[in-house]
């Protein structure tokens, strides 16, 4: 059924879920939200599974005319909200009416802003995903950014009765100043004590060349061993390369999955999501923990995250 | 700065995934040993392991820390790597024969690669066409072979600047790496022909024509040949030649 109608795309919008898993070793990327928190929060506040597709907002708001009753949710960086010109809340249950629009502004705190639909976005399952693959022209709708004149598709699914809201002290707030937890190596071999010494101490910009692809940083370059490259090996998201300018890259959801430049440090999983909200002119910061305290947090997160549910508020 | 390990290096890559190190360089044994052990570890079906990603030289296996820890994970991968003991298992992969327009229009750097190496473009096709390649790893973009080696009479350096945009079939050159982009995407690869034949299709199961271990010949045809198996191809009907070896 369809479900809303593109008045204007936004800068950058695109159809995600949580991922596209299995297919690195065909040079696939994970893809999926850069902040999925944010999106599995969005789902629940309109009862979706997790994973139903959102679609994931950059910088800039699309806006939308509904062609449908329907329910929605807003979640992830701070944007404003407008239904019919008024102003609506984030992180809770949004009642819609056919023929109603949905405008944004600007993100005006983190990056990405995501927004949820009752039974979840219906667009094309590719290599058992929805997410958008841009480079790869694969997923959400014909591999690409949503432009004006799309139209969005969702299910025929029951409305819900009890709107929900998100407690206040769970929601994410977000700062232009990140920290986040790497472990170290597996190239760490191919670097200076005084370069590791560089990366963990420093503060680096996120440059304007950054996106679901990757973020180049700029600061203090960091000092390799020997040579800055290294036979092409597999990438992860998180992953920190440094090639010979010294300045580090982190990998993101739609990065490649093979590259040649030497990998300082990964960004573990419970802080990708964070980082996913930094945008060009952030400040990030490198923070070291070992592999036993990585996977504590990651167990704390999963726990966090399968809890979410239970935590929200019934409003109506 | 090559180096070939004396010993097998296992270092956790971030908090989910274990990196199992057999060196830095390019070297057929050495990728033998990465595509044999992917093979054990798959078939060992250990429990938390979700995905391997074999390379030139390494093997990426991605795990749930829940459901195994990261010590019991490298000893389990030990013993399999220890039983394989760098043997390299005489599997038969396939070949596959991939037609390719040269020069022109579809290779805009073959006339370089010639003048580089003082020989002419016709030269570079013959050398090019001479070898099997081994496929060494796929990555970069979906489907994307990395073949080897080129012979080193024609082994050329990327390019000063990539290109922001190489068409989809696109056969290139990158030192002793030879290699084809399955779809449009931005590089600096010295783009020598380019083949009408698809190497992806996210429809396919499994979406990627080749893997590593595989091997891949190419032979020169004619524009009009191009455009014939490009319509064929366009219409589903192309056969792509290949052999069990």
């Amino acid at each position: 059924m369809n479900l809303f109608y593109v008045m204007k795309a936004g800068f950058f919008t695109t159809v995600q879920d949580l991922g596209r898993y299995g297919y690195l070793k065909y040079g696939i990327p994970i893809s999926g939200a850069m902040d999925s928190f944010s999106m599995i929060a969005a789902n629940l506040l309109v009862a979706n599974s997790p994973n139903s597709a959102c679609l994931e907002i950059t910088l800039i708001g699309p806006e939308l005319k509904a062609l449908a009753d329907t329910q929605i949710a807003v979640t992830g960086g701070e944007i404003p909200v407008k239904i019919n010109g008024e102003d609506a809340p984030m992180w809770q249950t949004l009642t819609i009416r056919k023929g109603e629009t949905i405008s944004f502004g600007k993100v005006e705190r983190g990056c990405r802003s995501y927004l949820s639909v009752r039974g979840g976005i219906n667009t094309p399952v590719v290599l058992g995903s929805r997410s958008t693959y841009t480079r790869g022209k694969i997923g959400g709708i014909e591999g690409r950014q949503l432009r004006s004149g799309d139209v969005i598709c969702g299910f025929n699914v029951q409305p819900l009765e009890t709107r929900l809201k998100m407690p206040e002290d769970m929601i994410p707030k977000f700062s232009d100043d990140f920290t986040v937890h790497v472990v170290l190596g597996p190239q760490l071999e191919m670097f200076t004590d005084e370069g590791v010494q560089t990366f963990l101490s420093s503060r680096y910009r996120v440059t304007i060349e950054s996106d679901r692809m990757g973020y180049r940083l700029d600061g203090p370059p960091i000092e390799h061993r020997g040579g800055a490259e290294v036979v092409s090996d597999a990438l992860l998201p998180g992953a920190v390369q440094v090639p010979k300018n010294g300045k580090p890259i982190v990998i993101m959801r739609d990065a490649q999955t093979t590259g040649g430049y030497p990998k300082i440090a990964v960004v573990i999983i419970s802080d990708l999501d964070l980082l996913g909200q930094a945008k060009p002119n952030d400040m990030v910061r490198f923070s070291e923990i070992t592999l036993k305290e990585a996977h504590e947090q990651l167990l704390e997160y999963r726990k966090k995250l399968s809890s979410l549910t239970q935590d929200l508020v019934r409003i109506s | 700065m090559s180096r070939n390990y004396l010993f097998v290096r296992y270092v956790p890559f971030g908090d989910t995934a274990l990196v199992v190190e057999f060196g830095d360089v390019i070297d057929l044994t050495l990728n033998q040993k990465v595509v044999a052990l992917n093979e054990a570890v798959l078939g060992a079906n250990i429990p938390g392991v979700e995905e391997t990603v074999p390379t030139y030289r390494s093997l990426l296996i991605r795990y749930d820390p829940a459901k195994i820890t990261y010590e019991n994970l490298v000893a389990q991968i030990k013993i399999l790597e220890e039983t394989l003991g760098g043997k390299v298992l005489n599997k038969k992969g396939r070949k596959f024969i991939i037609p390719v327009a040269y020069g022109g229009i579809h290779g805009p750097d073959l006339k370089d690669v010639a003048e580089y190496h003082g020989l002419t473009e016709d030269q570079v096709v013959e050398i090019h066409c001479r070898r099997e390649y081994r496929v060494y790893m796929i990555g970069f973009v979906a489907g994307f072979p990395y073949l080897g080696e080129v012979p080193e009479e024609i082994a050329t350096p990327r390019l000063e600047t990539p290109r922001l945009k190489v068409p989809a079939g696109s056969v290139g050159i990158a030192e002793r790496q030879t290699g084809i982009y399955p779809c449009e995407a931005p590089g600096g690869w010295r783009i020598i022909g380019r083949t009408p034949v698809k190497l992806f299709d996210p429809n396919w199961q499994p979406p990627a024509l080749l893997k590593p271990g595989d091997f891949v010949k190419f032979v020169p045809v004619s524009e009009e040949e191009f455009k014939r198996i490009e319509e064929l191809v366009e219409a589903g009907a192309y056969k792509l030649k290949s052999e069990d070896v």
